[in-house]
């Protein structure tokens, strides 16, 4: 049994962080929402069961959890700087996800809604980028695969590793 | 550890950590050791002929310059091409 982690909470008081257990964009909804703000945007990003024409079983997601946490937290600080939002909330999942399960949620407030949707969209796009996780698919035929997105700052765009096929 | 070197201890992720077996590794580097000097001792490790030979490296939780000097306290991790979201 993993360790039971307490969610960070940012400078706002909303939660921030990567969770081992189910998350969803509705419960983030309701831990920004307490300000009277005049809109609220949401986005949950979900385990899809095709992807690059394989048919996905589930998803790992192994995460750098110390990095990662301080990495959603400056994201969280530069959108709030960016676009003046009042409250944004965002969890990554960790561990084994099936089809369907969110593997991402954010929710922001803000007092008029281009704020709230510019700052959600930042947070998604930054998380892509810079957030330490990794991801691997286990296909129906038994084999699984790291996925290789974002080269971290500092290393060269050209020399990255080819994709790891591996047998389960 | 030698008197004039340091040891330090990295910690490997995802598709780096099944390439090396393990999700720690220990190096001994000279004092004065930078990124870069850390990333040629692994590279230079058979065991590792898989990775990049640029991979990124982070040192305390922040993405680092290859210029960055080492010390034994450090937490250091290589970071492989990220999947979030």
């Amino acid at each position: 049994m993993p360790s039971f982690r307490q969610c960070p909470v940012a400078e706002s008081g909303a939660p921030v962080g990567i969770s081992e257990y189910p998350i969803s964009a509705a419960a983030l909804a309701v831990a920004v929402g307490a300000t009277a703000s005049g809109a609220i945007v949401t986005f949950e990003g979900r385990v899809r069961v095709r992807n690059q024409g394989r048919t996905v079983i589930r998803l790992h997601y192994e995460s750098y959890d110390a990095m990662a946490d301080e990495v959603l937290k400056e994201i969280v600080a530069e959108a709030r700087n960016r676009f003046g939002v009042g409250e944004i909330a965002v969890r990554h999942r960790s561990g084994s996800l099936e089809i369907g399960e969110v593997a991402v949620a954010i929710a922001a407030s803000a007092p008029h809604r281009a704020a709230a949707f510019d700052s959600v969209r930042y947070v998604i796009e930054q998380i892509k980028t810079r957030l330490p996780i990794w991801k691997r698919e286990d296909y129906e035929d038994g084999s699984s695969r790291w996925l290789e997105g974002a080269v971290p700052p500092g290393a060269s765009d050209g020399d990255a590793a080819p994709v790891a096929e591996t047998s389960a | 550890m030698t008197l004039d070197g340091i040891q330090v201890r990295v910690l490997l992720f995802g598709y780096y950590r099944e390439l090396a077996g393990t999700s720690e590794l220990h190096f001994d580097l000279p004092a004065g050791g930078r990124v870069e000097d850390l990333v040629t001792a692994i590279c230079s490790d058979p065991s590792f002929s898989g990775l990049p030979s640029t991979p990124a490296v982070a040192v305390n939780r922040r993405y680092s310059a290859g210029s960055q000097v080492l010390s034994s306290e450090d937490e250091i991790a290589l970071i492989p091409p990220m999947s979030g979201g």
